[in-house]
């Protein structure tokens, strides 16, 4: 099944109006070396359990947003506009 | 007459794991099992042992929709799915088990110009790596596919196909029980319900490893498992540039044969092909988030049955027969991620998305080269996991994204 998203500005929404982004990455120091920046550009955590993540309401207020889900159950635990 | 009735395994069940073993396979699907097959056959390394989480075959390898194809983009994927397209002509008869393969052709739609322009591109690709490979207008579909609705009065109206007449569906479980009796065969242990539970590792190299049955020594270890291969590999702290999206498929029920090519649009993210039982097989694209939950979606089936009914109008009465759903693991680059990581003796069969069935064979043949000479062979050097720390990327986006 799929599963309902709260946008932070208009509330529980069905997920296919929102854009994932994927997890919170760390952006990489000034100037990184090729590996750092590669780390930065391609490897994901991708975990099994709870992820934080960005997402945009494209088919609402187009918001972009962080999410905690879980990847397991696709449970949303909290969604809050980033500071 | 009695042994008529006699109930053969095909492969043995194993009680006890042994100590040590040469090398452990991690994932009892095809990638797995083709790789310890070549290892025995190939290579006369019989002393390894496939390890299961659950039941053989139960992942994406019998999850898939079947197809295989060599009509890739890249010169490096076009080469790569081109030999995984021949081995597979020789499997049933070098397995002595009928796959039930039916090269039957491969449509790939172009609805517009850009449509045009790419698969004119990948057939340039093909013809010259020597793989039957070419754009086709739509006097030549209708001969193929008359069955299909090719006027213009619809949303995406057909302009020109890619056509792979060696492309073919393959009764997939077939591949796994084909692989895993010439495993057993040869002597190589398969263990079901076997997890793995950790990597042992002493000055960067592989030692061991621990199973929720006990520990294992070994000395070479390979992950083939998929959407689970974050989870294993981080067992052995080698990061993955991968996400676990899932991917669906469903069949409606079975109906007289009319359709004897395999359709693909891009355009519409959809893919169809009529079964050996007559059932119409459809998959559409991944999820865009990352999930490990492996439940099937509403609007999937509400998307994929909208675009099938554009090309197909007459299956409008049709009725869904089962839906389902795998977890793929998809790479910035739509290319797989093969062979050695920073672990000496940990190896990876890895970023398959959603094309690794067609690529078993060679998968395990290039594995099997590599884990006996300890040398990469040059036909996955392209896919190694050191592309994504040089920034050496094999883009296949084209011809993988959403086709099959």
């Amino acid at each position: 099944m799929s599963f309902l998203l709260a946008c932070p500005n208009c509330g529980p929404r069905d997920v296919n109006e929102f854009h994932c982004q994927g997890e919170v990455t760390i952006r990489p120091k000034a100037s990184p070396s090729r590996r750092e920046l590669s780390e930065y550009l391609y490897f994901r955590r991708n975990v099994a359990g709870v992820q934080r993540e960005w997402w945009y309401h494209r088919m609402g207020c187009e918001a972009w947003f962080l999410a905690e889900r879980d990847t397991r159950t696709n449970e949303v635990l909290s969604t809050e506009l980033p500071e | 007459m009695k042994d008529i009735f006699r109930v053969r395994r095909m492969w043995r069940p194993r009680s006890e794991l042994k100590p040590r073993y040469d090398v452990v396979i991690v994932g009892g699907g095809t990638h797995g099992l083709a790789t310890a097959y070549y290892l025995a056959k190939n290579h006369g390394i019989t002393n390894v042992a496939v390890l299961e989480k659950s039941y053989i075959g139960s992942g994406a390898a019998g999850r898939n929709t079947t197809i295989i194809r060599a009509n890739y983009r890249t010169p490096e994927g076009a080469e790569f799915y081109k030999k995984s397209v021949e081995l597979y002509e020789e499997l049933g008869a070098d397995l002595d088990f009928n796959l039930l393969f039916s090269q039957q052709g491969h449509l790939t739609l172009a609805h517009s110009d850009r449509g045009i322009i790419t698969a004119t591109e990948r057939a340039e690709v093909n013809q010259l790596l020597g793989i039957d490979s070419r754009v086709i207008g739509r006097d030549e579909i209708r001969e193929l596919c008359p069955e299909m609705d090719l006027s213009d009065d619809v949303t995406w109206p057909v302009m020109a196909a890619l056509y792979h007449p060696r492309g073919g569906i393959i009764r997939h479980d077939a591949v796994v029980w084909g692989y895993a009796r010439g495993v057993d065969r040869r002597g190589i242990e398969i263990h079901p319900y076997t997890e793995v539970t950790g990597i042992d590792r002493e000055n960067g190299r592989v030692t061991g490893v621990q199973t929720n049955r006990g520990p294992i020594s070994c000395g070479t270890v390979i992950s083939a498992t998929a959407g689970w291969s974050t989870l294993v590999c981080d067992l052995a702290d080698v990061p993955l540039p991968i996400t676990t999206h899932i991917l669906q498929a469903f069949v409606t029920e079975p109906m007289k044969p009319f359709l004897d090519v395999i359709i693909v649009s891009s355009q519409m993210h959809v893919y169809i092909s009529q079964t050996d039982r007559g059932e119409f097989l459809i998959g559409a694209e991944i999820e865009p988030y990352t999930t490990y939950r492996g439940t099937s979606t509403f609007p999937f089936l509400e998307f994929a049955a909208r675009h099938t009914l554009e090309l197909f109008p007459q299956l409008e009465r049709v009725k869904v027969l089962r839906q389902w759903t795998g977890l793929c693991d998809v790479s910035p680059d739509y290319s797989p991620i093969l062979g050695k990581t920073e672990v000496e003796g940990f190896h990876v069969s890895a970023g398959w998305g959603t094309y690794g069935f067609k690529a078993a064979p060679i998968v395990g043949t290039t594995l099997a080269e590599l884990v006996a000479t300890g040398d990469t062979p040059a036909l996955i050097q392209p896919f190694e996991l050191e592309r994504f720390y040089t920034d050496t990327l094999v883009s296949e986006v084209a011809a993988a994204a959403v086709s099959h």
